[in-house]
This record gives C-alpha cells, sequence and structure tokens, in this order.
C-alpha cells in the first residue's frame, strides 16, 4: 500500500461516523473562548497597530519573558535573549535541522519518532537511525551502542532527536535517572540534544520531570509549543538553545519568514498575562486523564491479545498487535468498520512498525473512545481469522516514505 | 443567484465526499467538477452523503443533482435510488444499470454474453476459502487460471486492493489484500497489451466514445499512480493502430448500451498484442480529478470540456423530467 493511499483513508476520520483515534488535534472545547475573545478586541482596540505590523524575527519580547515564566515549570532557566519564537515548534525543528544537517548526515531519533519530525529530517535528505526505547523512554545503552557503531562505520552523527515527556507515538517518558545518563553519551560522543517537548505540562501525575535542557543548557537546544497547553490555531512555538545557535536560528528564521505572526504572539502574551493559564493547563490534563483511562480501560476490556504503553500523560498509546498481523494492511477494514488509527510504520523512517499502531485519545469523547476500541477489538478479530485463513504473516512489505503517512493536522 | 440569469443557466448540485475508502478522490472530482460547470456560469454548490442531505436537497431545489461519489452507496445504485425515490433530477446511470455496472463479475459476464472478451475470471468471497480449505482453492485457482493474474475487490474502484500476482506464493498474500477491501475477491487472468480507459458520453443525441486515453506506469496503475501527478504518463488519444483504437471504442459503446448506462461512463480495458479489446471493468461514477481518466478524454474531445460537462448536466435535469412525465 502507497503513502497516499493510506493518507486518503484518513480522510474519513473528520466523519461524524467515524471514531478517530488516529489524529492529534487537541481538545479545545474548555477555552474561555468568550473571555478570549474579548481580550483580542482589545489587543486590536488597543495595539492593533502593533499587532498587524511586521515584529522582530527573534519574536516579541514580551513573549519571550513570558515563555520563560511557562520553562521555569520545568527547571528551564535562561535569559530572554535565548529564546526564538517559531511557527509552531515544527518550525523550530525545521531550522535547527536546516542549520546543522547535511544531507547524509546522521539524526538519531527513537525507535519510533514523531511522524513530523522525520519528515523534516527526510526533506533534509539526513539518514534517520532509531534508538530502542522501553517503558523508561530512551534507552541509554542502547544509545551508547548505536553511537559507537557508527563512529566504527565512520558515519557523522549530528543530532539526537528526543521526545522525552509522554512520547508520541510512544506514550512513554524518560525516567529520571536516565536523563543525565542520555546527556553525558550525547557529550561523550559530541553530538547536538534536540529535546521535542510540547508535551511536558500535561503529566496526570506528579510535577512535569526536569527538562534535559536545565541539566545541560549548553549542549541542548530545547523546542516548546502553545499548541498543546493553549491551542494550536495560534501558531506559535519556540526554540532555546545556546548562543552561537541561537544567532543562526534567528537568521534562518527571517530568511524563511522574516517574522513569526505578531497577531498571534501578542494573542498569545495577552492570554498568559490575563488568564488563569496553569488552571487551564490543569484542566486540559483532568480532560486528558479522563480519556486515557477510558481508552485503557477499554484497550483491557477488548484487546486482552495486545499489548500497549501506559502514558502519564499527553496525548497517545502505542499498542502493539497480536503476532502476524499488520497494521497498515488491516487499516482499510478499521475504516470500514468506522474506526480510525495511524499505523506504526508511519512513525519509523526504515519500515519498521508494522505490527504497531498509534491510538490518540486527545479528541474523542470518552464514550466514544470506548465504542472505538471496541469497533477496533473486531477488527483485529477479522484480520487475525483471515491471516490465519491464508498463512501469510499479514505484511504489506512496501517501504514507506516517512512524514506523508499520517492524517493531516486538521485531521480528527 | 447571484450572477445574471440566462435561459440555459441551471442550479447543480453536487454530491461528494461520502463514507467510502474513495472519500478523498470524490472530494477532488467534486471541487474539480464544480470548478469547469462555474467557469461555464452555473450555479454550482457541493454536499456531502450525511444526515442534512435530504433536508439540503429540499432547501436548494437544484435543477439537477451531479453525484460524483466514489465507492459504495455512490456507484452501487443507493444514492441514485434515494434520488428517484425523492423525485430529484439527477446526471448519470441510474440505480438498476449502477448495480451491474459496480459488480465487476456481473458487468463481465453480460458483456461476455454480449460478445466482448474478457480475461477469464473467479468471483471468490472469503467464506469459501473458509469452508473449503484455503489451500485447496487456491491450488484450484492456480490449476485453472494461469498466473499472472489480478485480484481484486468484486467491488469498488481506485485500484484499491488490487494486486498483480506473477508467482504463485504470492496469491495468499493478494487475497489479504484484497479481502481488507471485501468479502468478494475478482481473480482474473491478466492480460497482456496496452491500458486503456475510453469514455463516452450521451448528451442527447445518442451515445459517442471521447478519445481513448491510453496508460503506461513505471510499476502497476494502482492509487498513488492514479492520484499523483508524474507517476503516469498517458496518450491521449492512444498509440494504437485505427483498427484497434476503432474497437476500443466500440468496446465502450457497447458496455454503455449494453449494461443500460446513462449520460457519461468509462470503461476500462486491456489492448492485446492482436488489437483485441479486453473489457475489464466499467465506471457510472468515473473520476474527475485533475489526474483522472474521464477528463484527460474530455480535453482532446473537440466540445470544449466547460460546454460538455454543461451538456451533461443539462441532460440529467432533463432526462429525469422526461421519465417524471412518463
Amino acid at each position: 500500500m502507497r503513502a497516499s493511499e493510506i493518507r486518503a483513508l484518513f480522510a474519513v476520520a473528520n466523519r461524524p461516523e467515524v471514531v478517530s483515534l488516529a489524529g492529534g488535534m487537541p481538545n479545545l472545547a474548555s477555552l474561555p473562548l468568550e473571555q478570549i475573545a474579548d481580550h483580542t478586541h482589545r489587543l486590536l482596540a488597543d495595539r492593533g497597530a502593533e499587532a498587524l505590523q511586521y515584529g522582530s524575527g527573534q519574536g516579541e519580547e514580551s513573549l519571550r519573558e513570558q515563555i520563560l515564566e511557562v520553562m521555569a515549570l520545568e527547571g528551564v532557566r535562561a535569559h530572554p535573549d535565548d529564546v526564538v519564537v517559531t511557527t509552531g515548534s515544527q518550525q523550530a525543528l525545521d531550522l535547527v535541522t536546516r542549520v546543522f544537517v547535511d544531507p547524509g548526515d546522521v539524526v538519531l531519533a527513537e525507535a519510533p519518532s514523531y511522524v513530523g519530525a522525520l519528515g523534516v529530517f527526510r526533506a533534509y535528505q539526513a539518514d534517520v537511525v532509531h534508538v530502542p526505547m522501553d517503558a523508561d523512554g530512551l534507552i541509554p545503552q542502547a544509545l551508547e551502542d548505536t553511537l559507537a557503531r557508527l563512529r566504527q562505520e565512520g558515519r557523522r552523527v549530528k543530532m539526537l532527536y528526543t521526545i522525552p515527556n509522554f512520547h508520541n507515538p510512544a506514550g512513554v517518558s524518560l525516567a529520571p535517572e536516565r536523563r543525565p545518563q542520555i546527556l553525558q553519551i550525547a557529550q561523550r560522543y559530541g553530538v547536538l540534544v534536540l529535546e521535542d517537548n510540547p508535551y511536558g505540562l500535561l503529566g496526570f501525575d506528579g510535577e512535569p520531570a526536569p527538562a534535559l535542557q536545565s541539566l545541560d543548557p549548553e549542549a541542548v537546544v530545547y523546542l516548546g509549543s502553545f499548541s498543546k497547553t493553549f491551542a494550536p490555531g495560534y501558531r506559535v512555538g519556540w526554540a532555546v538553545a545556546p548562543h552561537a545557535v541561537r544567532e543562526r536560528l534567528v537568521l534562518a528564521s527571517e530568511s524563511a519568514i522574516l517574522c513569526p505572526s505578531m497577531m498571534s504572539q501578542l494573542s498569545i502574551a495577552t492570554y498568559l498575562a490575563g488568564n488563569d493559564w496553569q488552571g487551564q493547563i490543569k484542566s486540559f490534563r483532568e480532560v486528558y486523564r479522563t480519556r486515557r483511562d477510558a481508552t485503557l480501560d477499554a484497550l483491557g476490556e477488548y484487546l486482552p491479545g495486545a499489548s500497549w504503553t501506559v502514558p502519564a500523560g499527553g496525548f497517545y498509546t502505542w499498542v502493539e498487535l497480536p503476532e502476524g498481523l499488520d497494521a497498515q494492511a488491516m487499516l482499510p477494514r478499521a475504516v470500514s468498520a468506522l474506526v480510525a488509527y495511524v499505523p506504526g510504520t508511519a512513525f519509523y523512517a526504515d519500515g519498521q512498525g508494522s505490527r504497531h499502531l498509534r491510538l490518540s485519545y486527545c479528541y474523542p469523547p470518552p464514550e466514544r473512545i470506548t465504542e472505538g476500541v471496541r469497533r477496533l477489538a473486531g477488527v483485529i478479530n477479522q484480520e487475525t481469522d483471515l491471516v490465519r485463513m491464508f498463512g501469510t504473516d499479514g505484511g504489506s512489505s512496501h517501504r514507506q516514505v516517512p512524514g506523508q503517512h499520517a492524517p493531516g493536522p486538521n485531521q480528527a | 443567484m447571484s450572477h445574471t440569469a440566462t435561459a440555459t443557466e441551471l442550479d447543480v448540485l453536487i454530491l461528494a465526499g461520502g463514507l467510502s475508502h474513495e472519500r478523498e478522490v470524490s472530494l477532488r472530482s467534486g471541487r474539480r467538477v464544480a470548478e469547469v460547470l462555474r467557469s461555464a456560469g452555473h450555479d454550482v454548490h457541493i454536499h456531502d452523503v450525511d444526515s442534512d442531505l435530504l433536508a439540503g436537497l429540499r432547501r436548494a431545489r437544484p435543477d439537477v443533482v451531479w453525484p460524483l461519489l466514489h465507492g459504495s452507496t455512490g456507484e452501487d445504485g443507493s444514492i441514485r435510488d434515494l434520488l428517484e425515490l425523492v423525485g430529484v433530477p439527477y446526471v448519470g446511470t441510474p440505480a438498476a444499470g449502477s448495480r451491474i455496472a459496480w459488480n465487476k463479475p456481473v458487468a463481465k459476464t453480460l458483456m461476455q454474453r454480449a460478445g466482448a472478451a474478457t480475461p477469464e475470471f473467479v468471483t471468490l468471497p472469503q467464506s469459501l476459502f473458509r469452508e473449503a480449505g484455503t489451500h485447496t482453492v487456491l491450488d484450484a485457482v492456480l490449476d485453472r487460471l494461469e498466473l499472472p493474474l489480478v485480484v481484486k475487490p468484486a467491488q469498488g474502484g481506485s485500484a484499491l486492493g488490487v494486486s498483480l500476482v506473477t508467482r504463485p506464493e504470492d496469491l495468499a498474500q493478494a487475497m489479504v489484500s484484497c479481502f481488507s477491501y471485501g468479502d468478494i475477491a475478482l481473480i482474473e487472468r491478466a492480460v497482456h497489451g496496452a491500458e486503456v480507459a475510453v469514455s463516452v458520453v450521451d448528451v442527447g443525441a445518442g451515445p459517442r466514445a471521447l478519445p481513448g486515453v491510453e496508460i503506461v506506469t513505471d510499476g502497476p496503475y494502482d492509487y498513488d499512480a492514479r492520484y499523483n501527478p508524474g507517476r503516469t504518463e498517458y496518450f491521449v488519444p492512444t498509440r494504437l493502430q485505427p483498427a484497434a483504437s476503432e474497437a476500443a471504442a466500440e468496446l465502450a459503446m457497447l458496455a454503455h448500451r449494453e449494461l443500460g448506462l446513462r449520460h457519461l461512463s468509462r470503461t476500462d480495458m486491456i489492448i492485446d498484442d492482436d488489437g483485441t479489446p479486453w473489457f475489464l471493468e466499467v465506471n457510472v461514477a468515473p473520476g474527475m480529478t485533475e489526474t483522472s481518466l474521464f477528463p484527460q478524454a474530455a480535453h482532446a474531445d473537440e466540445e470544449p470540456v466547460a460546454q460538455l460537462y454543461a451538456s451533461i448536466a443539462r441532460q440529467g435535469a432533463e432526462a429525469s423530467r422526461a421519465l417524471r412525465a412518463i
């Protein structure tokens, strides 16, 4: 099955009949829209000429100061000068890759990794090498072994791309004791760490884990985003980088977009200044916790033959199917049964992941999630039956082009 | 209506989307046809097939509905039955003809009876493999039909779930891919030759074939090749010898008449090395996207595309009126 065929199947995901556990759209139902509307009105009335004008390439200074307050919750201590505001953290990812990666360079990424990052790495012709994870995130020994092997092969490794908290798609987090170990290994091999942290404040239990950046600010470029903690429509994210890197990111960003949207930046600055944004994040966490629980309960009830990760935050759980099944080959059947997910192969640059799928619980309400998992169980049973009958491994052997066979950003 | 009304201006409601595997293609087809009809001065709206459809039809009271739905309800006749039930004029083949065209084995059988060549085939439901034993059935298929084979869902379009099998050991996997899309598989001998699609239109003066489209791909003419520009080379008109080209047009005309199709259809065929056209399938709602075959044929026709589409729409409005007058 080709990439465009898979992507086309997601076209039905936004239909109300379909329970989509595929997309990653945050749930915005609990946002105080009336209040935001009033603030937007005031913003335009009072500072319209500024909000609708070009701004600084590095981003609005007042917002960069507020971003420091947000990151302080995860132990990041930085100066506003260290922050570059971008059009979503996706743009920051693109800028960092553009600045650091030459064609043929190796980028290390977790196995599996964020589909949008794989797409960026591919666009810059990087060679993605995956490093295994377990329930505690990236495995330090595996990282060490991979780096040693690549060094022996004479490969140039430019960076380690990692999502330490509530990983997309794996749903796991990097254990606190592993964080310094990962940084030490990266440092020993002279590899930059790119820490992507959109979900860090969406943990269901306890305090946020310290950012990798907070442990070694000179060795890490940190990416943050308001897309999950507030709203993705503003398209505001940021990078925190050591001085020398930051200058280059600003120049690269100016050449790409001149400056991030002032209207968006000032809207977010206004929101942070005038709203209980931490209370809002807390309410998001409660919504997502309830949905996570519904997902895990339903998986336990309907999918006894599969296994899955237990996310302590974020949007996703990563499901391993019974042996012999191929999540990608099964997708048309799932769409016929009115349930959608993302096949695991989307999250690898090298064709792995056929037995896995990602379930997103961020968007559908709990009762729909339960129904979706129930439908998925029916699909898995039928597919198991079919694969057994024909004695195949269910495998679709096509190597996929990463970043092209997951739902679009606005698909449920 | 916002612009100056003329005597010939139509209010057209395009149905696009639906809940099939081909939703995306349908949406693209819908947008494309809407654009062309608007350029000809018609008033066009696009509607999905959802719970608001009937209310929307009553509200809009269009002169004609153009169903551009691909897959299941769009092509199996059901949406056309619904349109007939509510008495709305529509473009294209009525429900009965749609049901026949939608079911590839039935269409092949009828075409065979009408004297057309069609690749030897068997139709096997998934349940049969369970009852008769998978390997027994697969072996029987391989004994009877020579490789290479094409395995495809008996219903459905856009080459979804279609595999070319060149080695016996790949047949089982092809069956699995096919059954992911539907419960019934059509297995037919792969005929070697030029892949050609001939579209037929009837805008009042009887059916006529548009120039044929010859398809050349670097691999299988699969979903990806169909809807991504650049992966496939098309020749319009085909590079066939005049006699073969004529035979291809006749086959498409035969399908259009024999299966009871109306206004527009597209017949897919292979022209073998002797110039014989082999009927594969016919589409009552051919794809109308920027890379689809019907629009390519229409562009190669002497009649301007906008005028042709408008004539088809007008035909839909009038044919149903005539029907109701009976």
